[in-house]
């Protein structure tokens, strides 16, 4: 027990010493989504010698990461997140609302304030068995697919959206069209799991479902961790560009006195070296020439974003994923 | 109870059906998950294992469950303390609803709680502007996190204490004053001697849920690395993160800090009985404090010890 005890003191005057030490150099805090760790401890690293070199001035950077749509809830009760760096659109959004930063924060960076981007596609099983080529494929009787639910994951919302606009894309397609598909897609689900993770362990580790959607960086995470030959990629014909929104929160910069550091935080994003570290893993970068770059890994494919086939993504959410909207619609015609 | 009769008569078949089933049960959601929990952390063999356990925010992980364990349990220990005292050994207006009231933690989902603390101290909470205009942080750093965790465990010692406290009585505080001790010296030589064991067993109870305890400080923490991330948030961080590896490794700390926590509990149990036997045989049984014969009758009852002591006395004496 004296042992413990002693480790506890040891551990509490540690934590005590670092702390200390670091309120010396200016700190930020980058609140981030769940899967986002490796981008940001490959990034954290290069952002700070880079800013060093620049001013003179030496950063620390913190990391929280979480589910998506918590981390931005926790930034508006009060979490200081000097950037975040999100996932969703619309969860950036939210702390618009909120009046912790302003609404047209999308506007105060290039590419729509996402420096890298990302497309949803197919993981199937080990030579694709079943044959999958584009969303087409999904909707024939006797396909399961694996999906969290469309409604609060970032990871169901972009899937669902993308087979809406695929749909709507089609020759002779409209929204009565990609309702029907939507709808038949759906059917072809027999449970949605509740998260990313979930629908992942679900089709790898369980073997449930012939079909796993999800971002293409994801598809590279998912290969790190269980292995590279248990599944296959499938790009679609076409397929939907996710983004990956970033903003200073002018609440807490403003108060801490962080504006400086956090605005050249995100803006480093778009330098060459974080495009790089973008590229490096696996997210595609909004930058030409690194993208030509990292071309092998980034295999030509034809995407549409939010904002073109449903005009902006708050528009999206409000029409098919508020309560009434069209998911419930069509996933009650089953 | 004087003559031995055999109650059992089922066949030995049946006996050990039931034996064996009984087993299974606790191997497959006991033995086998804790097993899991180790043949995942060291799947890729025992290298990465230590590496995963020696990152800095896996150590400043388990440093924070520590630190909130060692400061959740002394202010914990003084109200459990107190609390059981004044139930046990007195009679006030509003004792059943300070009795429901200590309980309530047991009732509240974690989650809500975390929420509540939200709504107090949050930015948007009925706490946050002033906070935010002293620059004072509760929620998303320590201080927070220690609220919660003192809230999630606050009924165990008292809860542990109040049944051992009331079937001791105050026989014997009450002799110590009359013969001119100190309040003080009372508390140190009479009440305490007897309920330390309990007192023990509760603290033990309580470490183990603070350093355990996931919902609650997941809802304050902010899960900032390396600030206030405690063990069990990194286990669910790198999870999500398809570090299986590093998500199992902290978790198979978190198991042995389990198993530690139960031989403790183990041992303490042990002594209690040992305790209340020796106290008995000291002395003839007509004359036993009634204290001494619920607790035997308690510790003859193996598990139901909680509840035997909180049967009437006069059940028991017969």
């Amino acid at each position: 027990m004296h042992k413990t005890l002693k480790l506890a003191f040891a551990a509490a005057a540690l934590i005590g010493a670092v702390s200390a030490a670091q309120a010396q150099q200016k700190e930020i805090l980058n609140v981030s989504y769940d899967v986002a760790r490796d981008v940001f401890k490959d990034y954290n690293p290069r952002f700070i010698a880079a800013y060093k070199a620049k001013t003179g001035e030496e950063l620390v950077v913190k990391q929280s990461h979480g589910g998506s749509s918590k981390q931005v809830r926790a930034v508006a009760d009060g979490l200081e997140a000097d950037v975040v760096t999100m996932n969703q659109p619309t969860d950036v959004s939210f702390l618009a609302e909120k009046g912790l930063l302003a609404a047209d924060w999308n506007k105060k960076f290039p590419n729509n304030a996402s420096p890298y981007t990302s497309a949803m596609v197919f993981i199937v099983r080990k030579g694709n068995p079943k044959g999958f080529k584009d969303w087409s494929d999904l909707v024939k009787p006797g396909v399961t697919i694996t999906l969290p639910h469309p409604k609060n994951t970032g990871n169901g919302r972009n899937t669902y959206l993308s087979a809406w606009g695929w749909a709507q894309r089609q020759p002779g397609g409209n929204e009565k069209t990609a309702a029907a598909f939507v709808g038949a897609f759906l059917k072809n689900v027999p449970a949605f799991a509740p998260g990313g993770r979930d629908a992942t362990t679900n089709f790898i580790q369980r073997g449930q479902g012939d079909v796993l959607i999800t971002f293409e960086s994801e598809a590279e995470l998912i290969a790190r961790e269980f292995g590279r030959g248990n599944f296959d990629v499938v790009y679609p014909t076409q397929t939907l560009q996710t983004e990956f929104p970033v903003a200073v929160v002018d609440k807490v910069v403003d108060k801490r006195g962080t504006r400086k550091q956090a605005q050249a935080y995100l803006e480093y994003l778009w330098s060459k070296d974080g495009q790089e570290n973008a590229a490096q893993n696996y997210l595609r970068p909004t930058d030409k020439d690194v993208l030509k770059k990292y071309a092998a890994q980034f295999p030509p494919i034809k995407t549409f974003t939010v904002e073109e086939v449903f005009g902006s993504w708050d528009k999206a959410f409000n029409a098919h994923f508020k309560d009434g909207g069209s998911f419930d619609q069509v996933y009650q015609v089953k | 109870m004087s003559t031995v009769r055999r109650v059992n008569t089922e066949s030995l078949l049946v006996r050990c059906v039931l034996i064996v089933l009984a087993l299974g049960f606790l191997f497959f959601f006991l033995g086998l998950p804790l097993l899991a929990v180790f043949a995942e952390a060291f799947k890729q063999g025992f290298g990465p294992y230590w590496h995963a356990l020696m990152e800095p925010d896996a150590l400043s992980a388990l440093g924070l469950t520590l630190l909130i364990a060692l400061l959740v349990l002394p202010l914990n220990l003084l109200f459990g303390l107190a609390a059981a005292w004044a139930i046990a050994k007195f009679e006030f207006r509003g004792k059943s609803l300070l009795t429901t009231l200590i309980d309530l933690p047991f009732a509240v989902s974690p989650v809500v709680a975390g929420l509540l603390f939200i709504l107090i101290f949050g930015r948007q909470g009925w706490l946050g502007p002033w906070l935010q205009a002293h620059d004072i942080k509760i929620i998303f750093a320590l201080p927070g996190m220690v609220i919660a965790t003192m809230f999630i465990t606050f009924p165990y010692i008292a809860r542990e204490l109040i049944p051992l406290m009331q079937s001791q009585g105050k026989d014997e505080e009450e002799a110590a004053v009359s013969l001119g001790a100190s309040g003080l010296q009372m508390f140190w030589r009479v009440s305490l001697p007897n309920i330390k064991w309990g007192l023990l067993y509760g603290v033990i109870l309580a470490n183990a849920r603070a350093m355990g305890e996931f919902g609650a400080v997941s809802v304050v923490s902010g899960h900032i690395r390396g600030e206030t991330n405690t063990l069990p948030l990194h286990v669910e961080i790198l999870y999500n993160e398809y570090n299986t590896v590093g998500a199992f490794a902290a978790a198979s700390v978190l198991a042995l800090l389990a198993l530690v926590t139960l031989v403790a509990k183990t041992f303490v149990e042990w002594r209690m009985q040992k305790e209340t036997e020796m106290l008995s045989a000291e002395l003839p049984p007509e004359r036993a404090p009634l204290a001494a014969v619920v607790q035997q009758a308690a510790s003859q009852a193996g598990d139901g010890k909680l509840e035997a002591a909180r049967r009437s006395p006069e059940r028991i004496e017969k």
